[in-house]
């Protein structure tokens, strides 16, 4: 069914959910997210704050969906290409040390005795 | 099921699998578990991508590999940095993330121009294309400043630079870009819309420069949040842009996220957000017009050592001086010798102390020093009148009354450590300028302080030998 919208359209699509749009339907899912995102980042540990940035740095990568979605694009311009290919070079560079760096941040966190030799 | 059923329920699972990751870090006991789940989530969501784009006859997918390749290679040896070197890495890792939001933001729109697709530019979308770019392009170049100033690159100005009538042609330039916008959303197809699409791109990465250049060292926890809440709020406007949900809810995690650790900051330094916003806070400082000269009183490590074995509580205040002289494994065995032999050793952590949210926490806890010493400023301020001495290690302005006292003092009002307040005070500093700030800092000058100074590393070693050296014999 999404498909077939795709298909109506002049666009050369390439998936990922290029539906059609529903503005109302995003906007609520963006207020519904931050406030989600508000109450879980409030808990978050102080001792944390550098791992969670590092970790949102990571999360933040999401970035890459857009950019594998423009990539990837059939019968696109070559410039359109090339600037998502740098775009998942970028994000991907993010994913990849923003979970290593936290990972091995987090590591280092021990509780008294626990551990610790 | 339609593949766009499945790549749906894997962007499904994925946002719930991202919600659970932030939940998790509530508590170092669970953190790790968080992790995994981010990469579980990020995997499913590249996955949920490609599946779509395989089913709707995507190409290129050599490049796309390759890309992948070359992003992990980069991407590898930055974890692999000091952790002193954590806020400027961050500092980069925010600048790749606005430059990925930009470039695709710039891609879709010159699709949809050249396709001359009236259908696709709806205001909606163009607006979310005007805010992606411009958030996007704004966070690379002031994240790529950042990263810089804290790196200390040469060519980059380490102090603040302003000049006058900075924010009234910040704002100029803000509302040229705002006018090109509202011309795009009117008219997104008009031959000249290039060239203003363009014009806000440049204008973007001109306020990237411009907000970042008034900026000192102690200003960058602040700062780094932001550009941390921009960089998400890109991804959210690539996801209006592309009707995509999951963009939608990790950058609203990510945005979200930045908010509560700038709004952190900002109250840690008694600056309002809108201050902060609009770029005013990096003041220039007022140097200290009291010409009188105080006298330090220096001591030895020797007597330091004596005065700290004998105490029951000893609070260590940590700064921004101890991440550059590496200096927490020193730390570290100072803590130890001290906890063999009775004595409490708890460490007071300011909330801006360093140059990221909770720098000091990750060095001491790369030390091996124990979590639960670590005690935050509000929790350990009502114990400071118990503590038998107080060590400031290369902190300044986190410990000076001046921020409780002195109405003129630009850090006045600012939450500190109740340094101040314990019997004794030993604080290690490299010189005998003033701080960062350019404040004199009067904790320095009472009864009850003793300095010791040096590079925080060398000192804090002969500390160690000392307590060492007296219980060995």
């Amino acid at each position: 069914m999404m498909l077939l919208v795709l298909s109506e359209h002049a666009v050369p699509a390439a998936g990922g959910g290029h539906g059609e749009l529903d503005v109302m339907g995003a906007v609520f899912v963006f207020m519904l997210a931050t406030f989600i995102g508000l109450m879980v980042i409030q808990r978050v540990s102080r001792l944390l704050h550098t791992p969670l940035m590092s970790l949102t740095n990571a999360i933040s990568a999401i970035a890459v969906v857009g950019a594998i979605i423009v990539s990837a694009g059939k019968d696109y311009p070559g410039y359109i290409t090339a600037l998502g290919l740098v775009a998942i070079f970028c994000s991907t560079t993010n994913i990849v040390s923003g979970f290593l760096i936290t990972d091995r941040m987090l590591k280092m966190f021990k509780k008294q005795g626990g551990g610790a030799k | 099921m339609s593949a766009e059923t499945l790549v749906q329920l894997l962007y499904l699972v994925s946002t719930a699998l991202f919600i659970l990751s932030l939940k998790w870090m509530s508590d170092p006991e669970t953190a790790r578990k968080g992790v995994f789940s981010g990469v579980g989530a990020m995997t499913l969501a590249v996955a949920g991508t490609l599946t779509g784009v395989l089913a709707t006859g995507g190409t290129h997918y050599w490049w796309i590999l390759g890309a992948f390749a070359l992003g992990a290679a980069v991407g590898y040896p930055l974890a692999q940095v000091p952790l002193t070197a954590v806020p400027q890495r961050t500092a980069l890792s925010h600048a790749f993330g606005g430059l990925a939001a930009g470039l695709v933001g710039t891609a879709k729109f010159f699709l949809y121009y050249g396709q001359k697709n009236e259908a696709a530019l709806t205001p909606f979308i163009v607006v979310a294309l005007v805010a992606e770019i411009l958030l996007g392009f704004l966070t690379f170049t002031g994240s790529i400043l950042a990263a810089g100033k804290l790196q200390e690159v040469k060519w980059i100005p380490q102090r603040p630079v302003t000049y006058p009538g900075q924010n009234a042609s910040n704002l100029a330039l803000f509302a040229l870009a705002l006018a090109l916008g509202v011309a795009l959303v009117l008219h997104p197809l008009a031959p000249w819309a290039p060239w203003a699409f363009g014009g806000i791109i440049l204008l973007s990465l001109a306020f990237g420069v411009l907000l970042i250049i008034p900026i000192g060292g102690a200003d960058m926890p602040t700062v780094i949040s932001i550009l941390n809440a921009y960089a998400g709020l890109s991804a959210v406007a690539m996801g209006f842009v592309l009707n995509n949900k999951l963009l939608i809810t990790a950058g609203a995690l990510d945005g979200s996220s930045g908010l509560i650790l700038s709004v952190i900051m900002c109250k840690a330094m008694n600056r309002s957000f809108f201050n902060v916003l609009f770029g005013a806070f990096g003041q220039t400082t007022t140097a200290g017009a009291e010409g009188e000269a105080k006298a330090y009183k220096s001591d030895t490590t020797e007597s330091a050592a004596m005065v700290m074995e004998q105490a029951n509580l000893v609070v260590i205040v940590p700064g921004y001086g101890m991440a550059v002289a590496q200096a927490q494994h020193k730390v570290r065995e100072v803590y130890d010798l001290l906890k063999k032999k009775g004595v409490t050793v708890k460490f007071a952590i300011h909330p801006v102390a360093g140059r990221m949210p909770g720098h000091m926490n990750v060095l001491l806890a790369e030390a091996e020093i124990p979590y639960d010493d670590l005690v935050e400023m509000d929790e350990i301020n009502g114990d400071m009148p118990q503590a038998d001495v107080v060590l400031v290690i290369g902190a300044n302005d986190v410990v000076n009354p001046a921020a409780r006292s002195d109405k003129n003092s630009p850090i006045y009002g600012m939450p500190i450590i109740d340094a101040d307040k314990a019997r004794a005070v030993y604080a290690i500093k490299r010189s005998k300028a003033p701080g960062f700030a350019g404040i004199d800092n009067e904790l320095y000058f009472l009864d009850k302080t003793f300095m010791l100074f040096g590079d925080a590393k060398a000192v804090m070693g002969e500390l160690a030998r000392k307590l060492a050296g007296e219980s060995g014999h």
